[in-house]
């Protein structure tokens, strides 16, 4: 690996997953439980990260908090890919009217403003874990969709593809086995970086009391420490740490995942 | 030789460790005396293009670095130079044309004012006289309407006005030392001769010494004074013009003589007359609409304009044209990549031209195709072995069987069968040219159509790949159409040719005939063009097929 930065990211990502994983071993009780005094700072006995206003262990609400965000943002990168994908093909390899028609759809979702018609859908279903990864994967998908419909509208007319009509192939077969691992790297790169708006996209609707009220996570963990934050400064700073560092090192991956993946990049670098 | 205006010692280039080969250039000494033209042949990969980098202190910083030699010029030693002092040599007094002037030019900056850059950077000057310099400049080159020219940007210019441009620039210090690097090669041939006669005209106006790189010998007769030839690095051969081409002492320089497309459309074994056409087109019209908006009023291009031509069982059609004369879009109409607007494709009683894409599935492995870009035709995803087997296993044969055939396509098409588990990428262009031929006759096709299938290789390669494709349609009785821009690579493979200008056939016949008895003007311009061609008359000797001076019967000749 020459990219430092990328592999920094990765190490801190890797800890964040190990966190998540192993949350249930390190806090054996439910986030939600009374553990404590209230608003214990940092350092307390048996509370290292201190307790919020119900006496809550903060670094608990950390630990669980990590499996609410990497999972939304995992899985609505992936909703948000697949459309995209899907859209961006089909618009770019079929061109013409299939192109306009899907391309005002996307321009439609490109118009309105992410976050208010992210608020719209989420209160329009309840707030779930499955209405907010599809609402915010309805509401990101658009840049993938333009990036896949370049890359199609470039590789169908080279001439692998057109051998590939010649052959009699089908243009499903044509749009996946022959353009599409063509055009994979650049969705793979700007998939991992969505992973990352995601996350800051579920925060900010938990912190809007819109988040899952089942779940704990660090979106809510500010939101609830806000009204207490020149009393407890450590409710809502550790939360936000955590949000910083996950969404950083995803880009720092992003970052190094374009490099390694687009050869005149790569080229630059190693030079 | 005269006075020595540059002279390379002992140059070695260094190139990036895990590169095939640990020297661009080793060891490369090469005189340029005033008032001569010294051309530097040989492959892609040989280093030509570096030795003119060096010579002008442009090579790529931190990939290729000199790590011996000296390069004198005007009593100084170039690679000693500062950069400041490079700077001030560069455009005044050695100045460079390349190969493709469109890259070269700046889009968005009208010529003239390019031009005027580059004298102002040596010669600060008032306007009037500069914009008065910059029209005689472009004068000079043979453009018309200077006062109008000097304003227009480069996309509102052809080709070879393009070219024209560069020079002037090039010349606009009056210089000593011009280096042109390929300047012809993404010419048309009529244009190349164009261009070549004017670079020649110029030098001998301005005494200039020239180095001139190419990699086709043709060129080489009509402009190079001497000649050295590089392969890998190394300087094999050199001599004055005459020297090397008719007595060449390395066997490389023999063998790069000996690729070089020969005129003589030989009388072939023929066809007979009995043979069944395959494929036969009828006033087949494309055109082309460049919608308009409210600005601009839309207009029709005719890029195939009323096409007739037939090709029968076991017989190679060439359709021949500069570019943008309609043989590509031919090509893609008849293979039915494109749907034409008019006219019939009869395919043995069907009309392929009005089939829709289902109906045509049935037909699909009948008319294959060999395409130009060796690099772009194969997807790089794949390895040889899907590529080829991809075809039958879409006709339904099992896997399994369309590997093994495919094992046996790479050896008739002269690779190895181990080939098959490996990626396009680890293949030369030639190779993969190979495995693209080795694809389309994957489906057993009746009709080959080759859309330029050699002009992306290196000279040696073309012919070898010429010959495979001559080999095969005579060992599978194939149609085969030939899509070229080069009247020496149909000459060799056709047995008949068609001429393309403008969307429409100017002429039509066996190839002997039009090289023998050319009736149509540009077909004759065309012959003309052929750089090397009286080098290449000369050598086939009274045998050849030769253009027949006005009115003077072939036949006549013994």
């Amino acid at each position: 690996m020459h990219n430092r930065g990328a592999v920094a990211g990765a190490v801190v990502l890797l800890l964040i997953v190990i966190m998540a994983v192993l949350a249930p071993v390190m806090f054996p009780a439910s986030p939600w439980d009374m553990v404590g005094a209230p608003l214990q700072p940092p350092g307390s006995t048996d509370l290292l990260l201190g307790s919020d206003m119900l006496g809550r262990n903060i670094a608990s609400g950390i630990a669980y908090g990590a499996r609410v965000s990497l999972v939304i943002g995992l899985v609505s990168a992936l909703v948000a890919v697949v459309i995209g994908v899907t859209i961006g093909a089909l618009a770019g390899y079929f061109g013409g009217v299939v192109d306009d028609a899907l391309m005002r759809i996307t321009e439609f979702f490109q118009t309105i403003p992410g976050f208010v018609l992210l608020i719209v859908l989420v209160a329009l279903f309840s707030p779930s874990v499955v209405s907010i990864v599809v609402a915010i994967g309805l509401v990101s998908w658009t840049p993938i969709a333009r990036i896949v419909r370049g890359e199609f509208m470039s590789l169908r007319t080279r001439e692998f593809v057109q051998a590939a009509i010649l052959m009699g192939e089908s243009d499903l077969r044509i749009i996946l086995r022959q353009i599409l691992p063509n055009a994979l790297s650049p969705v793979i790169v700007s998939g991992s970086l969505l992973v990352g708006t995601s996350i800051l996209l579920e925060s900010a609707l938990s912190f809007l009391g819109l988040g899952d009220p089942n779940m704990m996570s660090w979106g809510y963990m500010i939101g609830a420490a806000r009204t207490v934050i020149r009393l407890a400064w450590w409710m809502s700073v550790f939360p936000g740490l955590a949000i910083v560092l996950t969404v950083l090192a995803l880009n720092l991956v992003g970052d190094g995942l374009n490099d390694a993946l687009s050869p005149r990049m790569s080229r630059k670098v190693h030079a | 030789m005269s006075k020595p205006l540059l002279s390379i010692k002992g140059l070695t280039v260094d190139l990036p460790a895990g590169a095939d080969r640990p020297h661009a250039l080793e060891g490369m000494d090469l005189v340029i005396g005033q008032r001569e033209v010294v051309c530097l042949v040989g492959e892609s990969g040989s280093g030509k293009s570096v030795t003119a980098q060096a010579v002008l202190g442009l090579l790529p910083p931190g990939r290729l670095t000199v790590s011996g030699g000296a390069i004198h010029y005007g009593g100084r030693d170039l690679l000693k130079l500062s950069p400041l002092e490079l700077r001030r040599l560069r455009g005044a007094r050695i100045s460079m044309i390349f190969q493709e002037p469109m890259a070269a030019l700046n889009p968005v900056v009208t010529v003239g004012h390019q031009i005027a850059e580059a004298i102002r950077a040596h010669e600060p000057m008032a306007k009037a006289a500069l914009h008065e310099r910059i029209e005689q400049l472009l004068a000079m080159v043979g453009l018309p309407d200077p006062p109008l020219l000097r304003k227009a940007y480069p996309h509102n210019l052809s080709g070879g006005q393009r070219q024209r441009v560069m020079i002037a620039m090039a010349l606009s210090l009056s210089p000593d030392l011009l280096i042109a690097d390929e300047p012809t090669t993404a010419l048309d041939v009529t244009t190349q001769m164009q261009i070549l006669q004017l670079l020649k005209q110029i030098q001998r106006q301005r005494e200039m010494g020239i180095l001139f790189i190419t990699h086709d010998f043709g060129v080489v007769t009509e402009i190079a004074d001497r000649v050295a030839v590089l392969r890998q690095g190394h300087k094999v051969e050199e001599g004055t013009t005459r020297e090397v081409l008719t007595a060449p002492q390395h066997p490389y320089t023999k063998a790069l003589i000996a690729a070089v497309p020969r005129l003589t459309a030989t009388q072939r074994a023929g066809i007979p007359a009995d043979a069944p056409t395959v494929l036969g087109t009828k006033e087949l019209v494309k055109t082309y609409g460049l919608s308009g908006n409210f600005l601009r009023r839309s207009r029709q291009v005719r890029a195939v304009d009323g096409v007739s031509i037939s090709i029968r069982r076991g017989e190679t059609l060439g359709i021949v044209g500069e570019s943008g004369s309609g043989k590509s879009t031919l090509a893609r109409l008849i293979v039915r990549l494109y749907k034409p607007d008019a006219g019939v494709i009869d395919f043995q009683g069907v009309d392929l031209a009005t089939l829709g894409r289902a109906d045509l599935r049935p037909y699909r492995r009948r008319v294959q195709m060999v395409f130009q870009d060796p690099f772009g035709s194969l997807n790089p995803r794949w390895t040889v072995g899907d590529i080829i087997a991809s075809g039958p296993v879409i006709q339904g044969v099992s896997k399994q069987k369309a590997l093994s055939r495919a094992a046996e396509l790479l050896e008739l098409v002269g690779l190895e069968r181990t080939a098959l588990p490996r990626f396009p990428h680890e293949f030369s262009g030639g190779q993969r040219q190979r495995i693209g031929i080795a694809r389309a006759l994957a489906v057993e096709p009746e009709l080959l159509v080759a859309d330029e299938p050699v002009s992306a290789l290196d000279v040696s390669v073309q012919a070898q790949v010429l010959k495979l494709l001559d080999d095969i349609r005579h060992r599978l009785s194939l149609a085969m159409l030939l899509i070229t821009h080069d009247l020496r690579v149909a000459a060799q493979v056709c047995d008949r040719i068609a001429v393309m200008h403008r969307g429409k056939v100017v002429e039509y016949g066996s190839t002997v005939d039009l090289f023998t008895r050319p009736q149509h003007a540009y077909t004759q311009q065309l012959i003309g063009s052929i750089p090397g061609r009286d080098w290449l008359e000369a050598e086939a000797g009274p045998t050849a097929a030769r253009p027949a001076a006005s009115g003077s019967k072939p036949t006549a000749r013994t």
